[in-house]
């Protein structure tokens, strides 16, 4: 517990620190990227010790805000989102450290640096908050840093306007917060998490406040219009710890506010399925017509949240219809995709940073071949592509199988209502994992293969060492993870039994029979490693002693073939969107060929987001103009300002006294 | 006695700066409530005057009653500023209103629940009447250096407040609320002189460039 407070202390210390010698762009790195190592390593040990079952800790000290206290625990669940944070914050700040150099001299590194430590701080504090006050203090640092960090490159309109609209939303969704925090404390007469009682006639409403306003900050459809703005304005290594991390905190709110609010009626489960299925699908397929690389990771980052708020809705459908199985497993499920997820997302968003930061540009129309000049990028990217793709034998295969395994245990419980639920959850998911897997083919093989479509493309070498080291790592978290999924699944025990609040001994029963199951999944995936290698040394024997000609990849039989000629990114995803189109909508612009010998011509395609466009701008707009006809309230006279303040002061003391 | 000698001034010269117009006269007014603050700190504390009552009682004449109208009437003299050229409400209409205020004031402070009996019976309303007039020349008034006088005012109105009914404050809590006045009128006088010099006039009302939105 001290050692955790001692990490928050070290990260808020060399963000000042860093900020205070910003001047110098490699000390203001050093003391950044080196406080956030030095307090991962240190924070780790407390968390890990709590995911694997040790008595909660908890400290309360006296605060002088009105029911607020500083009071911080650490449980199993906490813990669980503790790792999380430790493992990949580090490794973005290194690869950051090289990342965020390229502005040397041109830009103070000190207040990137400051807000970046500061964030990591503040989600740390708000996975461990127990007040209400506390937390949502954490809760509005942890969305100015990371807004601060997504205005970086402030000299860029589109990235203001992105920071806007991260603003807007992020302080939407912490108003739902606010009145569900008042509503919880005006019944417990007390803001502290321990407090609150379960009031049944309530919680529905305060479930309500919670989906929206922490889903908000995961992202959930219909809130996630800030994400793709937001993710891709922001520098790459603070889009990985968004995306990877932050996002997961909102994630984090929803799952403790189960924890608080008591056993769950069914239709909160049904609300949960339907949200992620709608969140993972609208995802997928945005994903897939995105031709912005970054662009492209936010909508997954959608997607991928919805599976994992499809696995709560599976686990809290299993809760309420009396089947700790499904429950168990729906809820690891979702936490390891959420340990998943950080950890590929994060890798997917340095990987394309590096391809950016080589190549000066994130139109996937623009890239192509760099396997070849960045073959570790490449490899690491791989590692992720196939890894979100819930392909076996990487990790985001197994917290989609334990999702899969909970459903299909649910099929048999009695009542038709639960069998809908999960019966939906898996064809949504099979639809979701399919589209994904074509979505990251077209990605890989756009960005990575064929031939370079432009020459910056062409002339992209291997990005620093330090940035090849980070995303090597994350890749090695993915295959260990993988790899070691029966271990992993089966330490997930203390945590699953703090979120689903079911006996330690059904959990440990449930979880260790998924375990077994995984541990047939490791050898096959063992078998299938060992087959591939053995196949590659019998290619390699059997081509050693023969004339190896070499050829033009995407030769298409023509004599002369160009690299124009290769698939463009829309046109490889053309057979899905074409499925998608009352979906997408995507604007053509450009004339159809005509003739025999046709005339040059041109074709762009546009996936604007579906409710941004349709829903928030309508709206926005109607509120602006229904606001401007009090805009003269405001018209920059100080002293009649003070009248207002004046006349709201005598107005509360004649009400209050008369 | 001597207190409610001194609240009666104090809430005369209230009413009196409403209907001033010259900023010299006003600039007086003020450096008199300073003084009779001070005079009201010692009578609160009449029967055992400490060290402490003496050393903060000349700190609060040799600040308000002295250094800020000297302050004040440089910048005064500075701005070539002379009247309070049409106020948004005026001289006589402010009195009545003034008058209309001390009613309310005495009309609040009979309703206002206290932890403590207050020292003398004006304290509360005197108080109240200090800080509305104080508020309602913010209000009113265009100059910019009338604007400085009139939060003096609210501040003093305040401070009446407080040591009347608190008694024994700490003093570093009264010497650090002084200091807060002290540093805001030094950069008010500041603000008004460099916006005097870079506009050529003082006058709020034509400031109105600064707010948030524009159309």
């Amino acid at each position: 517990m001290y050692l955790l407070l001692v990490a928050i202390g070290i990260l808020c210390l060399s963000g000042l620190v860093a900020s205070a010698v910003g001047r110098s762009s490699r000390w203001a790195t050093a003391c950044g990227a080196g406080g956030v190592v030095v307090a991962a390593l240190i924070g780790i040990v407390p968390s890990v010790a709590a995911v694997l079952g040790a008595t909660p800790q908890s400290i309360r000290l006296a605060w002088s805000v009105p029911y607020g206290a500083f009071f911080v625990e650490v449980d199993a669940l906490s813990g669980f989102f503790l790792v999380v944070i430790f493992t990949v914050c580090p490794i973005a700040a290194v690869w950051g450290s090289a990342y965020l150099l390229q502005h040397h001299g041109k830009k103070s590194l000190g207040p990137p640096w400051f807000f970046f430590n500061v964030l990591i701080a503040s989600m740390a504090l708000v996975v461990v908050a127990r007040n209400g006050v506390l937390f949502l203090v954490a809760w509005e640092v942890m969305a100015l840093a990371s807004f601060f960090l997504v205005t970086f490159d402030d000299d860029d309109e589109g990235v203001r306007d992105a920071g806007w609209i991260y603003l807007v939303a992020t302080h939407l969704g912490t108003a739902f917060l606010l009145v569900l925090f008042l509503l919880l404390g005006e019944h417990a007469s007390s803001l502290d998490f321990d407090r609150f009682l379960a009031s049944p006639e309530r919680a529905s409403v305060l479930f309500l406040l919670a989906v929206c306003g922490f889903g908000t900050k995961a992202g959930l459809l219909p809130f996630h219009v800030w994400l793709p703005e937001a993710h891709s304005a922001a520098p790459s290594h603070v889009s990985a710890v968004m995306s990877g991390v932050m996002i997961k905190i909102g994630i984090y709110g929803l799952i403790r506010m189960l924890t608080i609010l008591g056993p769950p009626p069914a239709w909160w489960g049904w609300l949960l399925v339907a949200a992620g299925l709608s969140s993972g699908i609208y995802g997928v397929v945005f994903a897939l017509a995105q031709h912005d690389l970054k662009r492209l990771l936010a909508y997954s980052s959608v997607e991928n949240v919805g599976i994992i708020v499809l696995g709560l809705g599976v686990g809290v459908v299993g809760l309420d219809a009396g089947q700790p199985t499904v429950a168990t497993l729906g809820f690891a499920g979702a936490l390891l995709h959420i340990l998943n997820h950080a950890l590929f997302k994060g890798l997917l968003f340095l990987g394309v940073g590096a391809v950016a930061h080589s190549t000066g540009t994130r139109e996937l129309d623009q890239l192509g071949g760099l396997l070849k000049r960045m073959p570790v990028t490449g490899a690491a990217f791989v590692v992720g592509a196939v890894a979100i793709a819930a392909l076996p034998p990487l990790n985001g295969f197994v917290g989609e199988w334990l999702i899969y395994f909970a459903a299909f245990n649910g099929i048999a419980a009695p009542g038709r209502d639960t069998a809908t639920a999960v019966l939906s959850a898996i064809g949504g998911l099979a639809l979701i994992g399919g589209l994904v897997a074509a979505g990251f083919t077209k990605v890989f093989g756009i960005v990575f293969l064929g031939e370079p479509r432009s020459r910056s493309a062409e002339r992209a070498a291997e990005p620093a060492l330090v940035m090849r080291a980070a995303m090597l790592a994350l890749a090695a978290g993915c295959v260990f993870v993988g790899c070691f999924a029966p271990v992993v699944v089966a330490a997930l025990v203390p945590v699953v039994r703090v979120a689903t609040g079911l006996p330690a001994d059904a959990v440990a029963q449930h979880l260790g029979e998924a375990s077994r199951l995984l541990r047939w999944f490791v050898a096959a995936a063992a078998a299938l490693v060992a087959t591939s290698v053995l196949i590659l040394f019998l290619r390699r024997w059997l081509l050693s002693r023969r004339d190896v000609g070499a050829a033009p990849t995407w030769d298409c039989g023509y004599a002369a073939p160009t690299p124009r000629m290769q698939y463009t990114s829309s046109s490889f995803s053309q057979p899905l969107t074409e499925l998608f189109t009352f979906l997408l909508q995507t604007r053509h612009r450009g004339s159809a060929l005509k003739g025999l010998l046709p005339d040059p011509t041109a074709l762009a395609t546009a996936a604007p987001d579906l409710l941004a466009d349709g829903m928030y701008r309508p709206l926005f707009d109607l509120l602006g103009r229904g606001l401007r006809s009090v805009r003269w309230v405001q018209h920059g006279r100080v002293h009649v300002y003070v009248l207002y303040i004046a006349i709201t002061l005598l107005v509360l003391l004649v009400w209050k006294l008369g | 006695m001597w207190v409610d000698t001194t609240l009666v001034f104090l809430a005369l010269s209230s009413l009196l700066l409403l209907g001033s117009s010259r900023l010299s006269r006003c600039v007086r007014i003020v450096a008199f409530q300073g003084v009779l603050l001070g005079v009201l700190t010692m009578a609160v504390a009449q029967h055992d005057p400490s060290l402490r009552t003496i050393f903060f009682a000349l700190a609060i004449v040799a600040l308000k009653g002295v250094g800020f109208p000297w302050l004040l009437s440089r910048v005064l003299r500075e701005s070539e500023v002379h009247r309070e050229v049409d106020p948004l409400v005026g001289y006589i209409v402010s009195m009545l209103l003034g008058t209309l205020t001390l009613a309310l004031s005495f009309w609040l402070s009979a309703r206002l629940p206290l932890p403590a009996p207050p020292l003398s019976s004006l304290v509360v309303p005197v108080a109240f009447f200090t800080t509305l007039a104080g508020l309602f020349l913010i209000v009113t008034r265009r100059a910019a250096l009338t604007q400085v006088l009139a939060y003096l005012v609210l501040e003093n109105g305040i401070y009446v407040f407080g040591v009347g009914l608190v008694h024994g404050t700490p003093m570093v809590v009264e010497l650090g609320i002084l200091l807060d006045v002290f540093v805001a009128v030094f950069v008010m006088g500041i603000a008004i002189f460099h916006i005097n010099r870079e506009f050529d006039h003082i006058d709020t009302e034509q400031l109105t460039i600064l707010r948030d939105w524009t159309p």
